[in-house]
């Protein structure tokens, strides 16, 4: 075995075999089932990892060759993972929510034989799109509820394979031949393809080497200083960087314990039980989750509500300079811990944030003011930013170098430089081997020297030398007038206010800003209830002439804050509508991830930015829409737009 | 989760024979006569007000036809009480949804259970030793419902706070937790969107192929019931006018008159 930075071993299973040694008592999984956590221990899931790649040799994976993962989180996926690697083959999850004809190029692209999958529900999806899949022979399941009746002679259940294997390694020289396997592995090997969640276009299929996950797990672990006494939720999709990065492979650098959701809709739920120590998010689930927690406030008791506000306030003033320690007058940590012990310790709580050391997020910007929320309760929230073809990684902010607008200096044994265009380029340990099958797109991604493009364009900031994300570096435009439109920037102010949960503005090339609006219906819903407004849809809830006052405040905030900051009154939103339809990944609007798909939006709602631009006081629009089972309909309607004041230009002014 | 097997898969478990209700001077069914076999989906459809939930009121015992028998698993009976019919084995949900709103989904669940259970009141409040047994056995068929209806994230929350579509699967499992031989079901889709009347198409399959429970079901959703059920019986105005499979059944001319329509 070569020396690996950080770690014992160079592949996964060598690290589980690992642990089971170092550590074979303590948790290594859990899961939520029947209503009870269940616990694996590692020597356990070593155990049943290395039953289940006996049985799936058996049924004929052997090294080099690729199996699907589809399904949500849970302790024999995970295994499914940890099976293939010891066998040498490599697995490639993929997003369980994909519709069939997605997960189809993926699996037909990934060449799979096998597919382990959670249930019922994943194995028809599987079986539909068959013929297009020549290469897929069997299918191992999890969940055997409604499968009984199929025919099995190329469908297994997976405590089938493992009871198969179980018993073959009863022969020692079966034994023996495993331990061959898993020392036959090297670091230089694939350990898993990732697909990229299709933000510019198809799918790609992300190599990453054992050597190069392990090392950068390695130092991020190092990093934020986990052990094995931290614990994590599993609950991001199996099939994205993060989930595989922050949760399997720092726990298994770091051999700490993952537990897996009861289900995808229970996630909150578990995450209060399990009370990890390790927690990321997306920016958007900080958002809703404070978005709930102000609409529950708005229906407690007044004296609650009072005590609630006026601590939030005290946090405000000095929380945060407490975490980053900082001087703060002695009355001011009195009320702090007074405040803990009334409101932030029971709030942290209620969320499942109490024992958390450290979380992240990243994926979006942040709201400067959601961001410190979280920070003066004491949640030591932190950004950090990188990509699928950086096994996740480029920076993180360290401890004591927080801040909102910035996603932090490099990581360790990361490189970064500024392209001349303003594109952000990279080195990382954890850096990707290539895009698989197609060595055209890795060499476009490539500069000579070795460094990734990551098409945002970014600046580091020189006092504090951390990185600055502005946007996708092709999405930065301009007004004809010349003034700078980064449409993000403009859409994240908007997006910071609880009623509103999407924004798409236009401006590139135009003469002034406008922008697409999709309410919250979390927070506008509440609203109408309070006020007896009724509403049967969505789209009938967006159209009420009272719901766009209120947007229409928003904006002339936004427009009002746009106006106070340097090179920025050109990007003030003149005119604006609401969506008649929530904007959702099954009509391809936003990607997996939940991001913006600004090119085809344009194309697909084109007469409302015509109405936008032609000054017309409302627009018609009829779009088809995918329900989930693949079937399509039809929304139709016309919207209203409204105009919105645009500010003087205060920056100007004062120079 | 089955009961005993009395009657063997495909013999009749529930028999209607010349049954006839009236209410004073009104007759809500007359002469009504089909029979439910065991293990089949056997729906019941017709227009408003052709007798279809009284037909199920008199099944499961809560009214009580003036006239003709109903025969369940061999066992004639004129006078029924629900609670009999329900330790029986025959259980069901409700056109507008019926749950202790609240309640828990997981408290209303059990409450499903509480004709299974032996130990009396005094037990139970001390909940210790067998009684702590028997809440255990009972909590463990119960979690194995809610996952099998996937209602987890539900379970703690009370049903009055839930949307219509939740409550109505919550219904089903309190139906369910009975362990029953019969499960009728009153309209199980009537105001439900697209989705979850997919999902539930999906669970009464999965329930009738899973624990083969036998199942009577009531609805208006034309394309759901010729998709389900094993057999069709087509009620007007308290009437029988036709019987048998749903393609038999599409193709009658008194079905389509009376209920169909015809396609202009």
């Amino acid at each position: 075995m070569s020396p690996v930075r950080g770690a014992v071993a160079d592949t996964f299973p060598k690290l589980l075999m690992h642990h089971a040694r170092a550590r074979g008592d303590r948790p290594a999984m859990r899961h939520k089932d029947l209503g009870i956590w269940q616990s694996w221990t590692w020597a356990e899931v070593a155990d049943a990892v290395r039953a289940y790649a006996v049985g799936l040799s058996r049924l004929g994976l052997k090294r080099g060759e690729s199996i699907a993962i589809v399904g949500a989180n849970r302790p024999r996926l995970y295994w499914t993972v940890m099976a293939a690697q010891m066998l040498g083959a490599v697995p490639v999850p993929v997003y369980a929510d994909a519709v069939a004809d997605e997960l189809a190029y993926v699996l037909a692209h990934a060449e799979v034989r096998f597919a382990s999958v959670q249930d019922q529900e994943q194995v028809d999806k599987l079986l539909s799109i068959a013929e297009r899949l020549p290469k897929l022979e069997h299918m191992v399941y999890d969940e055997p509820r409604g499968l009984r009746d199929y025919d099995h002679t190329r469908l297994h259940s997976i405590d089938d394979v493992v009871a198969e294997g179980r018993d073959a390694l009863r022969t020692a020289s079966v034994d023996s031949w495993l331990d061959g396997e898993i020392a036959a592995g090297s670091g230089e090997d694939i350990s898993i393809i990732l697909y990229t969640s299709g933000t510019t276009g198809r799918s790609k299929g992300v190599m990453l080497t054992a050597r190069g996950c392990i090392e950068a797990a390695a130092d991020t672990v190092a990093f934020d200083r986990l052990t094995d006494r931290d614990e994590v939720l599993a609950y991001l999709p199996l099939a994205w960087v993060g989930d595989h990065y922050l949760n399997y492979a720092q726990g298994l650098v770091a051999g700490f314990c993952m537990a897996c959701p009861e289900s995808t809709d229970t996630a909150q739920a578990d995450l209060r039980e399990i009370g990890p120590t390790f927690y990321f998010a997306p920016p958007r689930v900080f958002e809703s989750l404070l978005t709930r927690v102000m609409i529950r406030m708005e229906d407690a008791s007044a004296p609650k509500r009072r005590m609630f506000h006026y601590f939030v306030d005290v946090a405000r003033r000095y929380g945060e300079k407490i975490l980053n320690r900082e001087s703060v007058p002695l009355s001011g940590r009195l009320l702090y811990g007074l405040g803990e012990l009334l409101v932030y310790g029971p709030l942290k709580n209620v969320l499942g944030f109490s024992k958390i050391r450290v979380a992240y997020t990243a994926g979006e910007a942040i709201g400067p003011e959601l961001f410190s929320f979280y920070r003066s309760l004491g949640l030591n929230l932190k950004q950090l930013y990188g990509q699928t073809e950086a096994f996740l990684y480029v920076t993180a902010q360290p401890d004591g170098q927080i801040r909102a607008d910035t996603v932090g200096p490099a990581t360790p044994n990361v490189e970064i430089r500024i392209a001349e265009s303003g594109e952000v380029l990279f080195r990382s340990p954890g850096q990707f081997k290539g895009y698989f099958k197609e060595p055209e797109k890795t060499a476009e991604t490539m500069t000579e020297d070795g460094f990734v493009k990551t098409g945002d364009a970014g600046f580091f900031e020189p006092k504090s030398g951390h990185l600055k994300i502005i946007d996708r570096a092709k999405d930065v435009g301009r007004l004809r007038s010349g003034a700078l439109f980064p449409p993000k920037y403009v859409e994240n102010k908007l997006k910071f206010y609880p009623n509103i949960k999407e924004v798409v503005a236009f401006g590139d090339g135009r003469d002034f800003v406008t922008c697409f609006i999709n309410i919250d219906m979390t927070a506008v819903g509440n609203w109408a209830e309070r006020n007896n407004v009724v509403y049967a849809s969505y789209q009938e809830l967006a159209a009420i002439p009272a719901v766009y006052d209120m947007i229409a405040a928003h904006v002339d905030e936004v427009n009002r804050s746009l106006a106070a900051e340097p090179g920025m009154a050109g990007a003030q939103v003149k005119r604006f509508l609401i969506l008649p339809k929530e904007l959702d990944a099954d009509d391809g609007e936003l990607t997996r991830t939940q991001k913006v798909r600004r090119g085809f939006i344009s194309e697909r709602y084109q007469p409302l930015i015509d109405g936008l631009y032609d000054g017309s006081p409302e627009a018609t629009i009829a779009v088809e829409v995918t329900f989930e089972d693949g079937r399509k309909g039809n929304i139709s309607g016309t919207v209203a737009i409204r105009d919105a004041a645009i500010h003087p230009d205060v920056a100007e002014a004062a120079a | 989760m089955r009961a005993p097997d009395a009657v063997a898969a495909g013999d009749t478990l529930l028999a209607v024979d010349n049954v006839s209700l009236r209410f004073g001077g009104v007759k809500a069914i007359s002469d009504v006569s089909f029979d439910i076999r065991k293990g089949e989906i056997r729906a019941i459809i017709g227009p408003n007000g052709a007798g279809k939930t009284s037909m199920l009121n008199c099944i499961n015992g809560f009214y009580h036809p003036q006239e003709g028998r109903i025969t369940f698993k061999g066992e004639t009976r004129r006078r029924m009480r629900p609670y009999v019919a329900a330790s029986q084995g025959i259980a069901r949900t409700f056109q507008n949804v019926a749950l202790f709103k609240g309640m828990s989904t997981l408290d209303n669940i059990m409450a499903g259970r509480t004709l299974k259970m032996n130990r009396g009141f005094f037990w139970q409040l001390l909940r210790y030793g067998p009684a702590m047994a028997e809440e255990i056995a009972h909590r463990k068929v119960v979690e194995e419902i809610i996952d099998f209806l996937q209602i987890e994230h539900i379970r703690k929350v009370p049903v009055g706070k839930l949307p219509y579509g939740l409550q109505k699967r919550v219904e089903l499992a309190r139906a369910l937790a009975m362990e029953p031989e019969l499960l009728l079901l009153d309209e199980p889709m009537a105001g439900m969107n697209l989705e979850e009347k997919e999902d539930m198409c999906r669970f009464i399959l999965d329930v009738n192929q899973q624990y083969g429970t036998t199942i009577a079901l009531i609805e208006h959703d034309m394309g759901v019931v010729m998709d389900l059920s094993d057999r069709v019986v087509v009620l007007e105005y308290g009437r029988k006018i036709a019987d048998g499979t749903p393609d038999e059944v599409k193709r009658d001319p008194r079905v389509i008159d009376a209920y169909l329509g015809v396609a202009h």
